[in-house]
């Protein structure tokens, strides 16, 4: 009961202090939004339905690692991250609620896109029954990448550097613009270790059928990234904030 | 048996040893001090003992839980106050409380009641509404202070409380200090001021390097050093030549004459006062007063660790 009161306790806060603060909702509309037009200017031909999966993807990616990593950076710069770290709750159910606010907050800001192109086309013949668990997946592994960022990071602007490192070489090798057998043969297999890749399928195979792998096994690479990346985490943590 | 046993803890990073092989116990209800200059071990020592650090070696056991294989169980009888105010700054003081209170378990109506009673004990109840980043230094210490003890811990570590605030705010601190002790509460106060330790504290022990290098009571601290034995005289008389004949006169002593028409005898030996005072007679000097100058804890801190007591003071003002 302890964990529970705790984790609701820790989620709350976050989504009241962080996610809900007036700049973050304006940035987790205006990016994709902007993302969303950007792309529509660029190619007014293009189907908007083809153009979704990949700005849904990009939304979820860019609103959960940014957002984490910056929350629990800033918290250990001024020390108050010590609070729930000396709580008497596992580290488990800590991690467990500083992640589910990133993951709601990544899950609402892949829906923005879908809001807007929702006036232009049609969506009910979007698969939504494959589209919903792969946001999540990805909002998870997402977030679990933040977190191996927040656990890396001294400084919130150190911790925005990590991020984009990693996430704009993703942005290219994940299938979201060029898809993978277009990529040179080197670079295609790291293309399979990145999990946006297989989230990115998922919903591809979901809007307009263009997925490669099976659902099936897109979704089994993302759990054994999620959960990969939750164990390499928490030893991270063991490690680095518990000396 | 102690309430807190500390068993040849150690503590290094790399080569560097912070904290080398030391064991204290503590009393239940005890006010235990631990005073140290910067980089002498004191916050390594709090860190393995909170479970905030991992021990390279030795043990911390309290109220019968190791803390080493059961952190979690020992952080809930803890009440943990870092040098720093390290709650919530968007958040109001009664937030604050409330979420402490729940990251203990504690149920919403119970952590209410709770905080409302802490605000008011600590003299906050204005400010409960009040954003903490909002707050004064003094407000805030007392803020950190109360959501320590939402949970009504068995042991409270006080990491520098009174360091930097106002002083009505640390008279409020240390009486709630004492009152805990009063209640039962264990309390481990690491500080730089000695006075503060002297008044409060059962007992004391020094670090200096990552050892201690002595601990017990006020009392028993000063026998462990035998400081010279000094008598204040308060004369009528400003004059340098009757100083250095009364330390002719009696040997073994050091006359120092001071700016306020007042002399100080220093001798190793206990003095008799009744050929003094006739020495002084002779020679027509009036005296008006004569006290024994006591050692002060400080005296015995500067004595046993080697520190300058200005160092320490200096440092006072700033981190640990």
């Amino acid at each position: 009961m302890t964990s529970l009161i705790a984790y609701w306790n820790i989620l709350k806060k976050d989504v009241k202090y962080y996610y809900l603060k007036p700049p973050n909702i304006s940035w987790g509309i205006i990016f994709p939004l902007s993302w969303t037009l950007m792309q529509l200017i660029r190619s007014p031909g293009g189907s908007i339905l083809e153009l979704l999966p990949g700005l849904i993807s990009m939304s979820v990616l860019f609103g959960t690692t940014s957002m984490l990593a910056v929350t629990i950076t800033f918290e250990r710069s001024d020390r108050s991250f010590e609070r729930l770290l000396l709580a008497p709750i596992s580290l488990h159910t800590m991690v467990l609620a500083k992640i589910s606010g990133a993951i709601v907050f990544g899950i609402l800001n892949a829906f923005v896109p879908v809001f807007f192109a929702s006036f232009f086309v049609h969506l009910h013949e979007v698969d939504w029954k494959l589209v919903l668990p792969a946001v999540l997946m990805i909002a998870v592994t997402s977030t679990l990448l933040g977190l191996l960022i927040a656990v890396t990071a001294k400084q919130v602007f150190e911790a925005q550097t990590f991020s984009n490192l990693f996430r704009f070489p993703m942005l290219f090798l994940s299938g979201l613009f060029i898809p993978i057998k277009d990529l040179p043969r080197f670079l295609q297999p790291i293309a399979y270790c990145i999990p946006l890749t297989y989230g990115t399928d998922v919903i591809k195979g979901a809007f307009i059928g263009a997925n490669v792998l099976s659902p099936m096994l897109s979704f089994g690479a993302l759990s054994a990234f999620a959960i990969g990346l939750f164990i390499i985490s928490l030893k991270n943590i063991h490690k680095k904030w518990i000396l | 048996m102690a309430f807190v046993r500390v068993s040849n803890l150690k503590k290094t990073y790399g080569d560097v040893t912070a904290v080398d092989d030391i064991s204290f116990d503590i009393q239940k209800g005890e006010i235990f001090g631990f005073l140290g200059p910067n980089g002498a071990g004191k916050t390594s020592t709090v860190n393995m003992m909170i479970g905030l650090s991992r021990p390279t070696a030795g043990d911390v056991v309290i109220d019968g839980i190791d803390v080493r294989r059961k952190p979690k169980q020992a952080q809930a009888i803890m009440g943990i106050v870092a040098d720093e105010s390290n709650l919530y700054k968007d958040m109001d003081g009664f937030e604050n409380l409330c979420f402490c209170a729940a990251l203990y378990g504690m149920r919403k109506e119970e952590r209410e009641l709770r905080a409302r009673q802490l605000l008011e004990q600590f003299r906050l109840k204005e400010a409960g509404r009040r954003p903490f980043k909002a707050y004064s230094k003094g407000m805030r210490r007392k803020l950190t202070i109360a959501a320590a003890l939402i949970h009504s811990p068995r042991i409270l570590f006080l990491d520098e409380p009174t360091t930097g605030i106002d002083v009505e705010s640390s008279r409020q601190i240390r009486e709630m200090i004492v009152k805990l002790k009063e209640q039962g509460t264990t309390v481990f106060l690491t500080t730089h001021h000695i006075e503060e330790a002297e008044r409060i504290c059962d007992r004391i022990a020094f670090i200096a390097k990552g050892q201690i290098v002595a601990s017990g009571t006020v009392a028993e601290l000063m026998q462990r050093i035998s400081l010279d034995r000094a008598i204040h005289f308060v004369t009528g008389i400003q004059d340098d030549e009757f100083a250095f004949e009364l330390q002719k006169n009696f040997e073994g002593s050091q006359v120092e004459r001071k700016s306020d028409h007042s002399l100080v005898m220093r001798l190793q030996e206990r003095l008799e006062l009744f050929p003094v005072m006739e020495f002084f007679h002779h020679h027509g000097v009036a005296v008006y007063e004569a006290k024994e100058l006591r050692p002060s804890l400080e005296d015995v801190f500067v004595r046993l660790t080697g520190i300058e007591s200005s160092i320490l003071k200096k440092e006072k003002g700033g981190g640990k």
